[in-house]
């Protein structure tokens, strides 16, 4: 799960990290008061989800009240299209209003949970403002990282290691040690699965701080982290997703026109594959789980109809907790309650035959299939 | 032969009085799985299915009916809990069914069972199958499998279920099927079944089967390619996922360009892995690549 920005300042600030100073502004008349705070040399951040909002605009250093006035109306309420998002973009509810600092040098710094070593890692570079991925490729060794004892904890050694591999001036080693230490707690007592802090700068006036802040959090620990899941933005994602997760169900939108419905993570994705190799696009990811129900299976099949974009529906189905009659019942449900477009289905595993009888004396336009490499011929007909 | 699982087992379920810890352990015991106890904290001197004693601890059904192998059922919140009892107990194989897990849980819990004897397979897997050995550890729909001399191994449940079923049709039969669980960190990877593969003498060939996110895929290649004896049919899934979004499984999220389908395809294949096309070329894969 991510939050935005200002919310992961204040996070920040709750365990003593500086960041710049600054305030939330959700309309324009809001601005004046915070710029009368701040002075009026300021940037101006949409608050979305999304990455790449600096490229897309969503980011603007002013220099007057007119300006920030401006710029905030232009944001507030507008839709950002960033590389990460999708044509129609996502809405920006508010913008952070922050100080512009005079910027000496920027660090990356980087926390998460690292399938490799299976620890928490921590990844630094005095190479900061510029995608990890991109000083991966241009300067690999200057990525620095400590591993961390999930018992021990992050050590203040380790910290210092860092301070001095970055280069960090005398006078700052200590309060960037406190810092590190305190994003470790921050990450252990929220259940984070990524915190980012890039740039980390420090200034002329050898101040050190956040400038920017991203924290991912696991979504498997919501249930023990109930402020965290409170500061979910529903505008940030798309409303079907929100409607599969009431349901329990896994879907993520996608911009194809073949909604799939699938049992099974794995054979999901492998779905979403055969219908690019057909030639068309997945319309959905969509995993139905293994538990489910016929509810549940008519809901998913709603959710995928309720996608203008669907044009043709594929459901794979390997039963094996999943009975396909229960599925089959889920499906002939939906149809009873939304147009449903032409629907080709592999069953396989557990009654599988009953939930094919089922679906072909439904009356529905169901193409049934045995494996795969028909399904995706179907789907190259259609 | 086979590996992690087979006639020696004696098998414990935690969780075996609940909604899917009853069902799952009945199929099991069905197979010819040597069901020897459940466990459930409360419901100790209980009885499943009228034969199968249950207990209150897993340290009194071990001493009491000799375990040797566990099948975890507990909701996340309890599942790291549970797998440090079984470790403690000197259960030598851990299979956690449960999905849902903190990641945080599983960090500490893998730090533990390292210095141990156990081997945890999971969490938010489908177990271990042994066809030929009669022996069942998961959830996995058993008439799918017939015994023979392939291995299959792989992060996601209904996918090895898929590569199964077409291996079956061309009567292509399996010495054992792991899959090791779709989480970012899990207790055992490709390279630790790989491993075991490979000492197998009744294994011959294996099906590997990866998705996207994160660099299991390229430390498999590393270790095929350093001396892996037998031939490997390799697939990646999420080719066609978009970077960023987490694809139902916790791991399989796009976060870097080594996270990709085709990085891992490439590594792979670089290591002399026979790659699958598509999904649908599974068993015809195998079966062109061992002239069977």
């Amino acid at each position: 799960m991510n939050i935005h920005e200002y919310q992961s300042k204040e996070l920040f600030k709750k365990y003593s990290i500086p960041v710049p100073e600054g305030c939330i502004a959700s309309k324009p008349e809001e601005v004046k008061d915070i710029i009368s705070k701040l002075g009026s040399n300021v940037v101006v951040k949409a608050q979305v989800h999304a990455g790449g909002r600096g490229k897309a605009g969503g980011v603007k250093v002013v220099s007057s009240l007119e300006e920030a006035i401006d710029v905030s109306s232009k944001l507030i309420n507008s839709n950002l299209v960033t590389y990460q998002t999708t044509s129609e973009g996502v809405p920006v509810k508010q913008v952070l209003i922050e100080k512009v600092s005079n910027i000496k040098t920027e660090l990356y710094l980087g926390m998460l949970v690292d399938a490799s070593s299976k620890s928490v890692v921590c990844i630094a570079s005095e190479f900061g403002g510029v995608d990890i991925e991109e000083i991966a490729r241009t300067n690999p060794d200057k990525i620095l990282s400590k591993s961390i004892h999930p018992v021990l904890g992050l050590q203040p050694y380790q910290a210092r290691q860092l301070a001095y591999g970055l280069k960090i001036p005398g006078s700052l080693v200590r309060s960037f040690s406190t810092i590190l230490l305190n994003l470790y707690n921050l990450f252990q007592e929220n259940d984070c699965s990524m915190i980012e802090i890039n740039p980390l700068v420090i200034t002329e006036e050898e101040e050190i701080f956040a400038l920017d802040a991203k924290i991912n959090f696991d979504e498997d620990a919501l249930f023990r982290q109930k402020n965290i899941y409170g500061m979910r933005d529903p505008f940030q994602e798309d409303s079907r997703e929100i409607k599969a997760r009431e349901a329990d169900l896994s879907y993520v939108k996608l911009d194809g026109n073949v909604g799939c419905l699938v049992n099974g993570a794995g054979l999901a994705m492998a779905t979403m594959d055969v219908i690019s190799e057909s030639g068309s696009k997945p319309a959905n990811f969509l995993d139905v789980g293994g538990g489910a129900d016929e509810n549940k299976v008519s809901e998913a099949m709603q959710i995928i109809c309720s996608d203008s974009e669907v044009e043709h529906i594929f459901v794979n189905l390997f039963g094996g907790i999943l009975r396909c009659d229960v599925a089959a019942r889920g499906i002939v449900m939906a149809s009873q309650k939304v147009e449903m477009p032409p629907v080709v289905v592999r069953m396989l595993g557990t009654n599988a035959d009953e939930g094919r009888d089922i679906l072909l004396k439904s009356g529905l336009k169901v193409k049934l299939v045995n494996n795969l490499a028909d399904a995706a011929n179907e789907l190259k007909l259609s | 032969m086979s590996i992690l699982v087979n006639k020696e087992t004696k098998l414990l379920v935690q969780g075996i009085t609940g909604r899917e810890g009853s069902f799952h352990a009945a199929r099991c015991k069905d197979y010819g799985t040597n069901l020897v106890a459940g466990v459930t904290p409360g419901k100790g001197g209980e009885l499943f299915q009228e034969s199968v004693p249950v207990f209150n601890t897993v340290e009194e059904a071990v001493k009491e009916t000799g375990a040797n192998t566990s099948l975890i059922f507990v909701p996340p919140s309890f599942a790291a809990d549970a797998i440090v009892e079984s470790v403690d107990a000197n259960i030598s194989v851990i299979a956690c069914i449960t999905e849902g897990v903190p990641v945080l849980d599983t960090v500490n819990v893998y730090k533990y069972i390292k210095e141990k004897n156990s081997v945890l397979i999971g969490p938010n897997c489908p177990g271990v199958i042994s066809p030929g050995e009669n022996c069942k550890v998961g959830i996995m729909p058993a008439n799918i499998h017939i015994p023979g001399k392939i291995g299959v191994v792989s992060r996601s449940g209904t996918l090895t279920y898929e590569a199964v079923g077409q291996l079956t049709d061309l009567g292509i039969g399996q010495s054992s099927c792991v899959g090791i669980g779709g989480d970012p960190i899990i207790g055992s990877s490709f390279v630790d079944i790989l491993k075991m593969f490979d000492e197998d003498k009744n294994t011959d060939g294996v099906v590997l089967i990866g998705e996207i996110g994160g660099t299991k895929e390229q430390e498999a290649a590393e270790f095929i390619r350093s001396g892996f004896s037998k031939p490997v049919a390799g697939l990646i899934v999420g080719q066609s996922a978009p970077p960023g979004k987490r694809m139902g499984h916790a791991g399989a999220i796009i976060t870097g360009s080594s996270a990709k389908a085709s990085e891992k395809i490439k590594s792979l294949a670089s290591a002399g892995v026979e790659i699958i096309s598509s999904t649908s070329n599974i068993g015809i894969t195998v079966k062109n690549m061992l002239n069977l």
